[in-house]
């Protein structure tokens, strides 16, 4: 199996962490990963402010660096949702899989050999959950279900926390974050209550925009709270004795 | 009466709104709390997913088919003793209730709620010439007197605390100062409500549903203001865009069923009124109203925003709009729904509202009849800047952002490894200026990006 690692613009410049851990995660479940280094940005942050029509070069050149691979895996709720229905590229979209949709769906892990004895509060990106539909929403009636429960469920000694609203929209938003500066702050802040009021003591989630948003708040505000992608979290070491690491 | 515009865009009037955080924090509580009640209810039917599929059906058929069902709700409006009028324009609207009114040289009226009516500014324009018009919703009759519109299309007044209503109702109808119970609120406004029924000759109603099959048309409402003005009136007008057709009286089994959950998580509005024909001695008029809808119908993309049945659902669910209250979209009907309505009545004026979302998807999840409506945001905002209604700085900036990520070679003249990025994208600039920087930290840069480090450790 094949596998190409998209990497999102932002997160190979701020976060290479959550890309190192992405892609050890992968490796560790067998999979033969391959990183096309040409890649640059999927066009979302253009599509979603209305610039749709000049994403042309970008579709172009991802769709000639993704070519050729069995799946392409992404940690990212957002962008993935951008290349399945945005991209234009009907072969790539397909192929197209969110990390931890990819892990459940396909790879269908079951034991992820991972321990992370902390309470962890769990940021609903809205593309994954809406849009990928990576879990029920609140608003239908429909069973419940969570892929990314699912796999927190097999991270041994981890602690999730029950949020009082449990996917609601942190605010992020691309461009949103800055055109609409005091609402999107606003809207931060309260997610950020919510996991302060309910114990959180690593917050994660899916997408690293949403978290890099509530990273900002929570060191401005200086918040007992360390901020946390998902695949760090599922790809963090079984110990033999679960003991508390210290949270600096 | 006329209320003040405003030309400030909706970041601007959602952030002053955001200044009062006591009133954003009650204000979204409020709302949050109608849609954990809507959840509740919507929860306690198990066919509740079949009903909203149902209903997005029969809705996609009256759009399809819409000159059909409204020349047959025509023709049997007219057998059951209706005149019926069709306007074309606000303005005609106004000018044939005007008409109506003169005719009987009636100088005062009352209306329960309409949004259409708020949409035409008919009040404002029959008090011009001389015509009292009251709103017997009570929240409308709150906005009316503070010369506000109405925030919500369900809860007019959703964003005034009960100590501004006391203050108000001191204002202008002489209670003790101080007052802020509801219940004693709502007492006292209800003696002049209630007076305002017996000497009016005319009453005025908006429209939920209208039967095509039965020429008949049914009116909601919680407080029954609607059937006491249009009980005690000898002249009973009533006004409808043209949208609000449904097929068959059968079908109102599931539209009555889904608008109060979805609305305020009842099970249905304490009074469903079916107008039908006039009492002996009574005259009624039914408006069409276009205004707009038809040109909405001719955009493939965005004409099942007609389906609407106005629930509010979309606006209590919407966290935008719970932070940012509804007057801060500068449009009759706000919210979500608002944002993707308005842009067809004036692109460049609502150029604004389509981007006032995170496209977050709640209001689609939430809608009884399942719009799209964030997959509609997304629409109207490629249309807004094709029109060229966006901003030749942010035209400017995204070109060179296409640009430059066009080509990986590109990127790398620009600067890779941080330097484009920190000069093009707002969170890394650590200025007060920015406004990722105001009240957020920036994330912090790492020493090599991940491109950097893959091909370091894996020996390009
Ligand atoms: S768009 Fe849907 S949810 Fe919003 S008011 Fe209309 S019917 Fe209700």
């Amino acid at each position: 199996m094949k596998i190409a690692l998209f990497i999102p613009c932002y997160v190979d410049q701020f976060y290479p962490k959550v890309g190192v851990a992405t892609l050890e995660l992968l490796e560790k479940h067998g999979c033969e990963v391959h990183f096309p280094p040409n890649q640059t940005c999927c066009g979302q942050p253009m599509a979603n402010s209305g610039f749709e029509h000049l994403t042309h070069g970008c579709s172009d050149l991802f769709a000639k660096n993704f070519q050729g691979y069995d799946y392409i895996v992404c940690p990212s709720g957002s962008c993935t949702l951008h290349i399945k229905e945005h991209l234009g590229v009907p072969e790539l979209a397909e192929k197209c899989y969110e990390l931890t949709e990819f892990l459940v769906d396909v790879l269908q892990v079951k034991d992820l050999k991972a321990s992370f004895p902390f309470r962890v509060g769990l940021h609903q990106s809205c593309h994954g959950q809406r849009g990928l539909k990576l879990a029920q929403m609140s608003e239908l009636n429909a069973p419940p279900f969570s892929k990314v429960e699912q796999l927190l469920s097999q991270v041994e000694g981890l602690e999730l926390v029950t949020l009082d609203r449990k996917d609601e929209c942190c605010g992020f938003g691309g461009t949103f974050c800055v055109a609409e500066e005091a609402l999107s702050v606003r809207m931060g802040q309260d997610r950020v209550q919510d996991h302060v009021k309910n114990g959180t003591q690593v917050l994660t989630a899916s997408d690293m925009s949403c978290l890099m948003h509530l990273e900002g708040i929570i060191r401005r505000q200086k918040l007992p709270i360390r901020v946390m992608h998902l695949a760090e979290i599922l790809n963090s070491v079984k110990v033999k004795e679960p003991q508390p690491v210290s949270l600096s | 009466m006329s209320y003040q515009t405003t030309t400030k865009d909706h970041a601007a009037l959602a952030e002053a709104f955001i200044k009062d955080e006591e009133r954003v924090d009650w204000h979204d509580g409020a709302l949050w709390y109608i849609r954990e009640k809507r959840d509740i209810a919507s929860k306690g039917i198990p066919e509740w997913e079949e009903l909203r599929e149902a209903a997005s059906q029969i809705k996609s058929n009256v759009i399809s088919n819409l000159h059909d069902y409204l020349l047959q709700f025509e023709a049997n409006l007219k057998k059951n003793g209706i005149v019926v009028h069709w306007a074309d324009t606000p303005q005609e609207h106004n000018e044939i209730v005007y008409a109506i009114l003169k005719a009987k040289e009636i100088n005062q009226m009352v209306k329960s709620k309409s949004m259409l009516t708020e949409e035409c500014g008919l009040n404002e324009y029959l008090e011009e010439r001389g015509i009292g018009v009251i709103n017997s919703d009570l929240g409308e009759y709150i906005q009316q007197i503070d010369n506000e519109p109405p925030s919500h299309i369900v809860l007019p007044c959703i964003h005034k605390r009960k100590e501004e209503i006391g203050e108000l109702f001191h204002e202008h109808l002489g209670t003790e100062k101080g007052l802020s119970d509801p219940t004693k609120l709502t007492r006292v406004a209800r003696k002049p409500l209630r007076n305002v029924f017996m000497p009016r000759r005319a009453a005025l109603t908006g429209v939920n549903f209208a039967v095509a099959e039965t020429g008949e048309y049914v009116v909601c409402t919680n407080e029954g203001n609607a059937d006491m003005g249009a009980h005690l009136s000898e002249v009973q007008i009533a006004s409808m865009g043209l949208e609000k057709i449904i097929p068959q009286k059968k079908h109102l089994g599931i539209f009555l069923r889904l608008l109060a959950r979805s609305a305020t998580g009842q099970p249905i509005t304490i009074y469903s009124s079916h107008f039908k024909k006039p009492r002996e001695g009574q005259e009624m008029h039914l408006i069409l109203v276009n205004a707009g809808r038809t040109r909405q119908l001719g955009r493939p993309d965005f004409q099942n925003s007609l389906k609407c049945i106005k629930c509010g659902a979309c606006m209590n669910t919407c966290p935008v709009y719970r932070k940012s209250g509804g007057l801060s979209y500068h449009n009759t009907i706000s919210g979500p729904i608002g944002a993707i309505l308005a842009p067809n009545l004036d692109m460049k004026r609502h150029a604004d509202l389509p981007f006032a979302s995170t496209l977050c998807g709640s209001c689609s999840n939430v809608c009884p009849v399942k719009i799209n409506i964030h997959d509609q945001l997304y629409k109207w905002r490629q249309e807004i800047v094709k029109e060229g209604h966006a901003s030749s700085t942010k035209v400017f900036g995204m070109k060179a952002m296409a640009w430059t990520l066009s080509s990986s070679d590109k990127l790398d003249k620009a600067g890779r490894a941080g330097r484009w990025f920190m000069q093009n994208v707002p969170f890394v600039v650590n200025n007060k200026l920015n406004p990722w920087y105001k009240q957020r930290d920036m994330p912090e840069g790492p020493k090599e990006t991940f491109t950097e480090w893959y091909l370091r450790t894996n020996g390009d």
